[in-house]
């Protein structure tokens, strides 16, 4: 197949849909995982801690 | 500063310097019939300033073990300092260009002074001077607190901090010699554009070094934002810059594409920009500061996440809003229209959850004007992103494009959201980083917040009467079928508007110059702090402590 401006086109408009679904779709199942929760709220809380040293 | 590096970095510094000392000097000799040559001057300077400052501090001892043990804040003190200068100088050319065009005689006869090269010296300084160093500050700190480590090493940040500005100082000092690209926020030429790929790819290691060493188990929101900034804007800035220079010795090149495709690569640039320099990294500077500033987590982490991935993958396919109209292909205009629409979702995501943190604060947010600035910012975040959507839309764009309204959202954004929430942060940052209890003076801070809102508001309501005056002026038909106005009357219209807009974008630029005053008074401060411990933990040996006050 040629490489030009129509295949480049054909390409950007099918696979281009696809690939943005399943990347949403990927998203949406990691930030909703229910296991991913107790990571999630540990990092939201743990920037509030007033240690300022390096370390554990 | 030098006195924190190892013996074997300083010498590191030493034999980069001497390098880009050479690069200069390379230049200098290769461009001396051109503008090449001047800016060898300058990257000779610059290599011999490193070398002269290590080499002052070069015998002092090295830096204890112990320092293992702290964050390395240094790099980011100085990029406060830095970001507030740039701030002072670009947002100054600002009001000079707005002034410009209410009184063309600004100009004073001067070449250097004309329209063209002041506008990107004000473009440049506010976006790259003042927002890029707020943004290599803010994600040194960020980086090393959430995730527990130290940076790698005490070198890099250096190189990536200075090398960044001779960045800056060649994009501005190139423009008042007539210098540029002609591409919009990409003008340097192909040498400075070299370079900057050099300290970015420098910055970008410090991230992954850092966060490989973390001990966290999950990286924090933030440092995705920031690091979405730093990649893609190395890939951006490495394909709009595919450039052929005349020759080695000439500072002109000429763009790897032409015609439409040039157009299209510029904005696909030049939107993201806006999407990944201006709006991904000044987020991860409101996902760390804003809840810091609040003491409240952030309202949903999930929806952190999910409007992350929705930013940077929709605004990838935006750029081509800028093109409505044009030899562009028409399909090609309508993604960029329809993305541009649907980013309000990931957009409003972000904004709104920075408004939730705030629910249950809004005290904090009446009391503390820090808070405040970081408040406003999140509304002007998103007012400016449905604005944006809004303009997108290709009947909308045909009002719009070419007129002041596309100023007035462009200063909705960078005024009211990149400036304030840069603002906020900083006046967050600085007492941090010095080691003291706040800053020299809040009711400055509240200064300066009631003048940036109230200048902001001024330029943006001046600018959207001008543009959509200028829009309608400039399609309104008469009987017979032809312009009823001449382009010379539109501008007279906008007259009013641009005096106001000069009013404006001067009380911003004053209330930025309230912000250095303050924190450099702040350093000031907690200089004379750490002095006065210093000096009465050790006793008194001559007359030099009678001037100590018993408080002290």
């Amino acid at each position: 197949m040629e490489f030009d401006y129509h295949s480049l086109v054909g390409f950007a408009k099918s696979w281009g849909l696809f690939y943005l679904i399943a990347l949403a779709i990927g998203v949406l199942i990691y930030a909703l995982w229910p296991s991913n929760r107790a990571r999630f709220d540990r990092a939201k809380k743990s920037i509030l801690d007033k240690d300022d040293r390096p370390g554990d | 500063m030098i006195a924190t590096l190892t013996v074997e970095e300083r010498q590191r510094a030493i034999a980069v310097s001497a390098f880009l000392a050479l690069c200069g000097v390379i230049m200098a000799i290769a461009g001396r019939d051109d503008l090449l040559g001047t800016h060898g001057v300058i990257v000779l300077l610059f290599g011999l300033g490193g070398i002269g400052l290590v080499l002052s501090k070069y015998f002092e001892p090295e830096p204890p073990q112990e320092r293992l043990s702290h964050y390395y804040d240094d790099p980011t003190k100085v990029g406060i300092v830095l970001s507030l200068g740039w701030a002072v100088v670009g947002m100054f050319f600002g009001v000079w260009v707005a002034a410009l065009l209410a009184w063309p005689d600004l100009t004073f006869d001067a070449a250097w002074a004309s329209f063209g090269r002041l506008r990107p010296v004000h473009t440049s300084g506010v976006i790259f001077g003042f927002g890029g160093n707020a943004l290599i500050a803010t994600s040194f700190h960020v980086l090393q607190r959430t995730s527990r480590a130290r940076l790698p090493d005490q070198f890099s940040p250096w190189f990536v901090l200075l090398g960044y500005n001779l960045f800056c100082v060649l994009a501005a000092s190139g423009y008042l010699m007539g210098l540029t690209q002609s591409k919009e926020y990409a003008e340097p030429e192909w040498y400075a554009d070299i370079w900057l790929v050099v300290v970015w790819v420098v910055y970008f290691l410090i991230y992954i070094r850092t966060l490989q060493r973390r001990k966290e188990p999950h990286i924090y929101v933030a440092n995705w934002y920031y690091m979405a900034f730093i990649l893609v804007v190395a890939v951006l800035h490495i394909v709009n810059n595919l450039a052929v220079p005349v020759s080695f010795g000439h500072a002109k090149s000429y763009s790897l594409f032409s015609g439409v495709q040039d157009a299209m690569t510029q904005w696909w640039y030049g939107h993201n920009a806006v999407a990944f320099f201006l709006t991904a990294g000044f987020l991860g500077m409101l996902y760390y500061y804003l809840p810091k500033r609040a003491g409240r987590p952030i309202f949903s982490y999930r929806l952190s996440i999910i409007s992350f991935w929705g930013i940077t993958f929709m605004y990838m396919w935006a750029g081509s809003h800028h093109l409505h109209y044009t030899a562009l292909p028409q399909w090609v205009q309508t993604l960029g229209m329809t993305f541009s629409v649907v980013l309000l979702v990931p957009s409003w995501a972000s904004a709104g959850n920075a408004l939730a943190t705030l629910n249950g604060a809004w005290d904090k947010v009446r009391d503390d004007a820090t808070l405040r600035f970081m408040m406003v910012a999140a509304v002007f975040y998103g007012l400016s992103t449905f604005e944006g959507s809004f303009m997108a839309i290709r009947a909308v764009n045909s009002l719009s494009h070419y007129t002041d309204w596309t100023v007035g959202h462009v200063h909705a954004g960078a005024l009211g959201w990149v400036a304030m929430i840069t603002f906020g942060s900083l006046y967050a940052l600085v007492p941090w980083m010095w080691k003291v209890e706040r800053m020299y003076s809040p009711k400055l801070i509240e200064v300066h917040f009631w003048l940036a809102l109230a200048g902001t508001i001024i330029y943006v309501f001046a600018m959207w009467n001008s543009g959509i005056i200028q829009g309608l002026m400039w399609r309104t038909y008469n009987d017979s079928g032809t312009l009823a106005y001449s382009f010379i009357d539109s501008l007279v219209a906008m007259h009013p508007y641009y005096i106001s807009r000069t009013i404006g974008g001067l009380l911003f630029l004053i209330g930025a110059i309230v912000a250095a005053y303050n924190v450099w008074m702040t350093i000031r401060m907690a200089r004379s702090q750490a002095a006065g411990t210093a000096e009465a933990d050790r006793p008194v040996l001559h007359g030099a402590g009678a001037a100590l006050q018993p408080g002290e």
